[in-house]
């Protein structure tokens, strides 16, 4: 599988979401070799799981499609999915990089006919889902999973189910002894796209998430209004699986807070209102309440907002919430704050509530790394005096699909930049 | 190229229990020349893709049609080299996945698919990429010396290749230069601007060449090819390059409408941007009468987020206001601040310097002014203040200081006007109308393309030339000249700095793709372009006019003149042309034309109605192939083909199809209009607008207007697509037969 030749000429790309994707592309596309490796069983990362962007409102597979066929078509880029860095030394110019592969247990004859899938009967959580479902241990990570191949989950390799979908495979796809695996790259330059991951929920204990089922996350939502989601794209209450008729999304939840996450996330307002329109449009009757403490819908983004005001099933309300508390019997939550525009105490009950968590980067976090600057939150610096490895996207700043792939880009040239001086 | 032609079929993944393979390969390829044909029960497996190696090696095969699973998988496994066509006909997620197996229906579709593929693999011929006769230069231009304009010089140098800078004034820095202090990563203090360094690195790079006092008086040619007149204190010089990096700037918004802020009423009401220049200049003082400032107060949103002013936020103002305010505490610690906002927009880490700013003991009010005035020497605000919710008057201001937002260089001051079409609605008396931002006519002069599209960048409806695509915020309506910075957008100069990194990237990338005779995204590394039959051509200005991208020139006697190196091969030229004399080797009006005529059309006793969907295969297509990987379920009577985007449809498809018996025509494209998902733009749309002329098609064939039907399909609407199909089968079901059927 790992029979990829690289050079000193060769960039490596960490991270295969919008941002990693950008970069292998761009410079590629430019003429460079790439590799790029992802961690998960399929390239896309947080944006395959979202339903939709804002402000535009427009899928984004559609994005995603038109990059992964520039990928098929650009012979200059390998990626590799399952995938981590284990490894890494040298300085720019000159990395060694050792390339972790998780077995997957299913081989490139998979024909994702599903027979596998039929066969198997354990199930496990979908994490594409946040655990809000179940899927089969042999499974298809989303419909459009790239590659498009299955994957078996580690607990049924040696169960009978595995064997079963092993049988039942008429292309020999399956193998179930297939073992961890390493390799070893040589590249004149890395780019860092590991992403984000929203900010734990559960830490912010007042809001009660986790002991709460109607307390979800922003992320959560996603899924929720996705039609692949684990609702159907239906709005409904975890606890009882009833229609929402109001709900409440609580921004800077763990953020802007020194006890947290001191910065802002920069994108949180904009998917607040952008999920207060999946709720308008399934559910027309739900009243929408979103607490902020400040607005952020950056330069034209602005016209969102103004859109969304129109709305009058969705009221803005100045309030840092102090508080949620569930009613046992019905399952609703009760928010309590302070209405910092009319001084009064509020106290409002809701079917569900929406934390709008912020974004945590994923930070460089390998044994004997060459270091790289970082801020005290984690975010990648792109100090020119430690050239040749770059951040690019969230790792940098918590910040929009746009300004990640426009900053991938610019990441993209650091890299060719890194390898012309040598 | 003489070929030798293969079709394989594969019968895994149920193809094989749901098809008569062997009829299939009789019925389906019996109209062409085939010299291999074989079926196999795994051909993307080693041993299958073997097969079809050996016939390669053994028998010249040099045309290979696999009919299997879609051409999004196992793409690399059937890529047989550069000297080989493969084309793949859909099997599996169109026919054994979701139709009833070993059926005629079923059986019969996929005929009519593998006779398409037949059809099309024949007409197919191998690209021979453009090269321009004109040498080809690598050299970015870059037009403004601002810190996004210095920033993409730089960088392009720092890869490696050379940068040509022109700056319009008669020193480099822009606004960057006229900034007393930055606030920037990471957000802790403020710090020097570093114009300074900037500027000296940017002139003491070899690899840059500076114009400054100089104007770009003309672009012409495309990206590889560009000619740049340049004047240069009055002097003309040319120089070449392969692609452009537009990086004007910004000016503040015009303070004087802000009379409402006593803005030219009271000397001591200042803007942000003079606020800075005294800054840097020295001493913060009283315009009015020279004396130490101690309390000063900024509004926010002075004319931003504003339906009358700036409708958009500027992004960088709240913390322009705050790094002021510090300069105000350094003068004097015992001053005094008042920033008075909408909303206070610090994101990302930046949140950190408004807590800096909170700290230094800044008093920040939630509210709007409702009077700024005068009295006994010293200024005065009054304001809503949300918080209180009540009405303050904050009096003895030395100096109150108005943030106003950033326009875009391009936005004209006032909106040039045209000569209306002549069905256009709200044209003036004198026949004259205005015109749009998305209009190459639009904006203020900056590159004076010698485009037949007009001169300049189509910009967004605030006048700024920015993508309208979230993934491609570098897609560009006009090919190899990319916008950067606060033109664009705006933006902090972190992000500037990025911003021009990227767009460089993205400059140097299309030079290099160009060279090579590539396309640049979205059809990235495609080889073909669109070729002229210019005998036939009528001069209708069809093509010239529609291009997205403004590729096609125009000569006096109105003959097309494309520029290759600006086409992006959506063929949306091939879909307006009347004519027909528009072709890519792969693509041609006559090759979808052979393909939809090779679909056999029963007689009408047999009750089976046949449909043509043409097909977008940016979302369309893949929606359709997760209907089928869903394994959902539509009537067989339907034949998708293929489009690069539904503006390369051309009518006479259409035309042909019912003149010959095909009962309707549904056509699946993206979403257009304001949200248009398009990938080239226009696409469509202007198929959307092409189609209110078939109604003289249907009328001259006397037949009903329902037979043709737009459909918008987004990539995630594949829950939508069967029953998109069935209400369309029961409209043509209610309408009857094609009475054409058999001529």
């Amino acid at each position: 599988m790992a029979d990829v030749q690289t050079t000193n000429q060769s960039i490596l790309v960490v991270g295969g979401g919008m941002s990693g994707i950008t970069s292998a592309l761009e410079a590629a596309e430019a003429g460079y070799d790439v590799v790029l490796v992802e961690k998960n069983p399929y390239l896309g990362g947080r944006v395959a799981q979202l339903y939709q962007y804002f402000p535009k409102l427009c899928p984004p597979n559609c994005g995603l499609e038109i990059n992964f066929r520039r990928m098929r078509q650009n012979s200059k880029i390998r990626f590799f999915t399952m995938a981590e860095v284990a490894n890494i030394s040298g300085s720019e110019g000159n990395y060694n990089v050792t390339i972790k592969l998780s077995p997957r247990y299913v081989n490139d004859k998979c024909t994702c006919c599903g027979k596998c899938s039929d066969a198997c009967e354990a199930e496990i959580d979908n994490t594409f889902n946040f655990g809000m479902d179940k899927i089969k241990a042999a499974y298809l990570p989303h419909e459009f999973a790239f590659p498009m191949r299955y994957v078996i989950d580690p607990s049924i390799v040696e169960t009978e189910d595995g064997k079963k979908c092993q049988e039942v495979c008429e292309y020999g796809a399956i193998e179930l002894d297939m073992a961890e695996s390493t390799f070893d790259l040589n590249v004149g330059a890395v780019v860092w796209a590991a992403g984000w991951n929203p900010y734990e929920a559960e830490k912010i204990d007042y809001y009660g998430f986790g002991e709460y089922p109607n307390v979800i996350t922003n992320v959560m939502m996603e899924r929720m209004a996705s039609p692949n989601g684990p609702t159907q794209g239906k709005i409904l209450r975890p606890s009882d699986g009833k229609e929402v008729k109001n709900i409440a999304f609580i921004q800077c939840a763990g953020s802007r807070d020194e006890n947290h996450l001191p910065y802002c996330s920069g994108i949180c307002c904009l998917a607040s209102m952008k999920q207060a329109t999946y709720v308008r449009e399934r559910h027309p009757d739900c009243d929408i309440s979103i607490f902020f403490i400040d607005i952020r819908a950056l330069d034209r983004l602005e016209d969102f907002y103004t859109k969304v005001q129109e709305d009058e099933k969705i009221q803005f309300i100045k309030s840092k919430i102090a508080n949620i508390s569930e009613d046992e019997a019905t399952g609703n939550l009760l928010l309590e704050g302070e209405n910092t525009r009319t001084g009064e105490q509020l106290r409002m009950t809701f079917d569900m509530a929406v934390l709008a968590t912020g974004m945590v980067p994923n930070k460089i976090d390998i044994a004997g790394a060459p270091e790289v600057a970082a801020d005290e939150y984690g975010f990648v610096i792109n100090d020119p005096e430690k050239a040749g490895i770059y951040g690019a996207g969230c790792v940098r700043r918590p910040t929009d699909v746009a300004s990640s792939v426009a900053d991938a880009t610019s990441s993209a040239f650091k890299a060719i930049q890194s390898i012309a001086r040598r | 190229m003489d070929k030798k032609t293969a079709v394989y079929i594969c019968t895994g993944c149920g193809i094989g229990d749901a098809l008569n393979v062997e009829q299939l390969l009789e019925e389906g390829t019996e109209e062409f020349t085939i010299d291999v044909s074989k079926d196999h029960p795994c051909l993307c497996g080693v041993e299958g893709v073997e097969v079809i190696k050996k016939d390669i090696a053994d028998e010249g095969i040099n045309t290979v049609i696999i009919g299997a699973c879609s051409y999004r998988v196992n793409y690399d496994v059937f890529n047989f080299g550069p000297d080989v066509i493969v084309e793949r006909v859909n099997l599996r997620e169109q026919v054994a996945w979701v139709m009833p197996p070993e059926d005629e229906n079923t059986q019969e579709l996929a005929e009519d698919n593998l006779r398409m593929g037949c059809s099309k693999a024949k007409d197919t011929q191998l690209p021979e990429p453009f090269k321009a006769e004109e040498e080809y230069s690598k050299d970015v231009l870059v037009v403004g010396g601002g810190i996004a304009g210095m920033t993409a010089a730089l960088e392009t140098a720092k890869a490696g290749y050379k940068a040509i800078l022109v700056e319009k004034e008669d020193k480099l820095g822009g606004f960057l230069g006229k900034m007393k202090q930055s606030v920037t990563m990471p957000y802790k203090e403020l710090a020097d601007t570093g114009a300074a360094e900037m500027i000296a690195a940017v002139e003491a790079e070899e690899k840059i060449k500076v114009y400054t006092s100089s104007t770009v008086e003309k672009i012409s040619g495309g990206p590889g090819i560009f000619s740049v007149d340049i004047k240069n204190n009055g002097n003309a010089v040319n120089e070449r390059a392969g692609a452009v990096v537009q990086a004007t700037g910004w000016v503040p918004y015009d303070a004087n409408k802000l009379d409402h802020l006593g803005y030219g009423k009271f000397k001591d009401v200042i803007t942000n941007v003079e606020m800075e220049e005294m800054a840097a200049a020295g001493k913060i003082t009283r315009p009015s009468d020279g004396s130490p400032v101690k309390n000063v107060l900024f509004i926010q949103c002075a004319g931003s987020r504003d339906p009358e002013h700036l409708p958009y936020c500027s992004s960088v103002c709240c913390l322009v206001s705050m790094k002021q305010a510090t300069y105000v505490k350094e003068q004097d610690p015992e001053a005094v601040n008042y920033v008075l906002y909408k909303d206070v927009r610090t994101v990302g880490q930046a949140e950190d310097f408004y807590r800096k700013a909170q700290q230094d003991g800044n008093i920040f009010i939630r509210g709007a002014a409702t009077e700024v005035g005068e009295a006994g020497g010293k200024l005065f605000v009054e304001a809503d203040d949300e918080l209180l919710g009540e009405n303050v008057k904050i009096e003895d201001l030395d100096l109150v200081v108005l943030a106003v937002g950033m326009v875009p260089a391009s936005k004209p001051a006032v909106t040039p006007r045209i000569k209306a079409p002549a069905d256009a609605e709200n044209a003036d008396e004198e026949g004259m109308i205005e015109v749009l931002p998305d209009s190459g006519f639009f904006a203020n002069s900056a590159l004076n393309l010698a485009y037949r599209q007009g001169p300049e960048l189509p910009t967004l409806k605030y006048g700024f030339p920015d993508s309208h695509f979230i993934c491609f915020p570098y897609e560009t309506r006009r090919t190899g000249i990319y916008s950067a910075g606060c033109v664009k957008r705006p933006m902090e100069t972190a992000k500037a700095l990025d911003d021009a990194a990227g767009a460089a990237m993205k400059a140097v990338q299309c030079s290099e793709l160009t060279a090579v005779g590539k396309a640049v995204h979205p059809r990235s590394g495609d080889m073909t372009y669109p070729e002229f039959n210019m005998n036939r051509c009528t001069q209708c200005k069809r093509c010239t006019e529609e291009c997205p991208f403004g590729a096609i020139n125009e000569d006096e006697k109105a003959n097309p003149l494309p520029n290759p190196t600006r086409c992006r091969r959506c063929g949306v030229c091939m879909g307006a042309c009347p004519e027909r004399i528009i072709s890519f080797k792969n693509y041609s009006v006559g090759m979808i034309g052979n393909m939809i005529k090779s679909v056999n059309v029963p007689e009408e006793d047999e009750e089976k109605p046949r449909v043509i969907c043409l097909i977008c295969e940016n979302d369309a297509l893949p929606a359709l192939d997760m209907a089928g990987i869903k394994r959902m379920k539509w009537s067989p009577y339907v034949r998708f083909v293929q489009m690069r985007c539904l503006g390369s449809m051309n009518l006479v498809w259409i035309a042909d199809s019912l003149s010959r018996g095909i009962d309707g025509i549904l056509l699946m494209g993206c979403r257009h209009g304001d949200d248009y998902q398009c990938h080239f733009v226009k696409g469509s749309e202007l198929a959307n607008t092409r189609l209110s002329k078939v109604s003289e098609t249907l009328d001259r064939l006397a037949l009903e207007s329902e037979r043709v039907k737009f459909v918008e399909v987004g990539i995630t609407d594949y829950e939508k697509i069967p029953k998109i199909i069935d209400d369309f089968m029961e409209t043509i079901e209610e309408v009857g037969p094609n009475p054409y059927k058999g001529w």
